[in-house]
């Protein structure tokens, strides 16, 4: 555990947390993008360059910007008296338990069944493209599938009615 | 005199052997360099633009206006700062030094000579993108928290033309990753390093290369927000678009971010294909790699200044078709023929074949642009 550990482990917490507690929903989007930016650099830490950026990419260049759009294009940002996470707090305490306790569950089990070796393993680029197009193909292909069908669902929605030839 | 110079060399030798010295001779030179090629930028842009508009451009501030960077940066800097009464200070402040930030951070991977590369990641063509990416957010921040009409709708329509051209920009690109078969992009200018007699193995002389060089070339215009795909801030219409509210120093930080954008995807563009900072013959060999890299850029430069004097803006709905209609088909198509190129036999055969794939795509995917009325008068629902 390194220092800069602890800056990109602060920065996600905070992130989150922020990403919780403001009361303004696009402030909230800015924080998750911290809290993005700190996963991202956690991973870079440990070496595995291509989920970092991949997280980079995907997460705090795509989808926080649909986040905000979506916000912006469905509800007035200020309205909002409460934060977003002020729901029920008893229940919510429940699922962030529960949600805690399988994961931790996994974790612990995981690393009883396989060992984490002391090298870390070469989670390079090369080999994660490796594996994906040779031995992960097929399910590379169905999650390729799957999300063109929910792109053609999300157009069929957003087409009008009587606008279906054109 | 020589002495001294002798003594200089030898001191920067001593600081190149240090880590943190050998840190601050690679990233000191990346600030210096890449801000005063902005300045001069500006300059020849103004100078150039003025040429083809028939007038001269600016010729006040020192002999034939060479010092207008210097009066611009100095008007910048004693400009007085306004932020709008209603603006969220914070995001408002944070927007242009993300800005800033994310254009200087897409230069840790450029490799601009032959052992000038700040940070020769495995993964760096990745990381281009992904810092790039970074200033989606930073255009988003300065358009909203400016809380203004005209910067919302700008940054509104700078995210939906920066998220549609960034898949064809990255589709492109894929076609010199398949070719060289790695990320990072030291490994990919020296797969092109070679010569056959006195041509170089550049992707771009390639049907793909080429194919995938103008598409790239299209996107990156686009993805740096300049003409004729300049919406965001189409001046005549929405003035500036996302920085409106900005004064002074801050939209002299817009206007470094913007142009270093530029450099910075030139700079991607001259290592995916056209071989980075190898010499275009092999009897040029001779000449510093650096100088071939920096005159490459110049010439990509001034193609952009070029097309920005000649074409006009695009129509938010005819940008939209261009890309999810013909670049994004045309990307595939081109990922394909470079997928088939890696396994025909080579020879003057398999060029004019793949060459020929890529017209006809090219022919069929125009001839629909035109026919599904693109290029169309558009019938407006609200205006009129």
């Amino acid at each position: 555990m390194s220092f800069s550990f602890f800056v990109a482990a602060g920065f996600t917490v905070a992130g989150a947390l922020a990403a919780m507690v403001l009361r303004n929903l696009i402030h909230c989007v800015l924080a998750l993008v911290v809290g993005f930016a700190g996963l991202a650099a956690v991973y870079l830490q440990l070496g595995a360059q291509f989920v970092g950026l991949a997280q980079i990419f995907v997460y705090a260049g795509a989808v926080a910007i649909l986040a905000a759009f979506v916000i912006l294009l469905t509800q007035g940002v200020e309205h909002s008296t409460r934060p977003a996470a002020a729901m029920d707090w008893a229940v919510g305490a429940l699922l962030a338990c529960g949600v805690f306790a399988v994961l931790a569950w996994a974790v612990v089990r995981g690393v009883a069944r396989l060992p984490i070796p002391a090298q870390p393993s070469d989670a390079g680029v090369h080999a994660i493209g490796d594996a994906m197009l040779h031995r992960f193909v097929l399910p590379l292909e169905v999650a390729g599938l799957l999300l063109t069908v929910a792109l053609i669902g999300a157009v069929l929605l957003a087409m009008r009615d009587g606008e279906a030839g054109a | 005199m020589s002495n001294f110079i002798l003594q200089l060399l030898t001191w920067i030798h001593a600081l190149a052997a240090s880590t943190i010295g050998h840190a601050l001779l690679m990233v000191v030179p990346v600030l210096v360099v890449f801000p005063m090629l902005f300045a001069v930028t500006t300059l020849l842009e103004r100078k150039g633009l003025g040429r083809m508009q028939n007038r001269y451009g600016p010729n006040r501030a020192g002999p034939w206006g060479l010092l207008q960077p210097m009066a611009d940066g100095i008007k910048a800097l004693t400009k007085e700062d306004v932020v709008p009464a209603a603006a969220d200070r914070w995001v408002h402040f944070c927007a242009p030094v993300l800005m800033v930030l994310s254009a200087f951070l897409v230069y840790a991977v450029v490799p601009v000579s032959r052992t000038w590369v700040v940070a020769p990641l495995r993964a760096g063509v990745l990381y281009f993108f992904a810092a790039g990416s970074l200033m989606e957010i930073a255009v988003f921040m300065a358009g909203w928290s400016s809380r203004s009409q005209y910067s919302l709708l700008g940054a509104m329509r700078a995210l939906a033309q920066m998220i549609s051209y960034e898949i064809p920009l990255v589709l492109s690109a894929v076609v010199a990753v398949m070719a060289a078969g790695s990320l990072s992009m030291v490994e990919i200018v020296r797969r092109q390093a070679g010569y056959t007699g006195v041509w170089p193995h550049w992707f771009v002389l390639t049907p793909w290369g080429l194919v995938g060089f103008a598409l790239f070339l299209i996107a990156a215009t686009a993805e740096s927000n300049r003409s004729p795909f300049d919406l965001p801030e189409g001046e005549s219409e929405i003035i500036a678009g996302y920085y409106i509210e900005y004064s002074g120093f801050k939209f002299a930080m817009f206007f470094l971010a913007e142009y270093l954008g530029m450099f910075a995807i030139s700079a991607m563009g001259i290592t995916l294909f056209l071989g980075g900072w190898s010499a275009p013959f092999a009897f040029l060999t001779w000449i510093p790699s650096w100088i071939w890299f920096f005159a490459k850029l110049l010439a990509l430069i001034a193609g952009f200044i070029w097309i920005r004097g000649t074409l006009p803006r695009l129509r938010m709905d005819q940008l939209m078709r261009f890309a999810w209609e013909f670049l994004l088909p045309m990307t595939l198509c081109n990922l394909f023929v470079a997928g088939a190129w890696k396994f025909l036999p080579p020879g003057v055969l398999r060029w004019l074949g793949c060459a020929l794939v890529l017209l006809a795509a090219y022919w069929l995917l125009g001839r629909r642009l035109e026919q599904r009325g693109g290029l169309a008068r558009r019938t407006y629902r609200f205006a009129e």
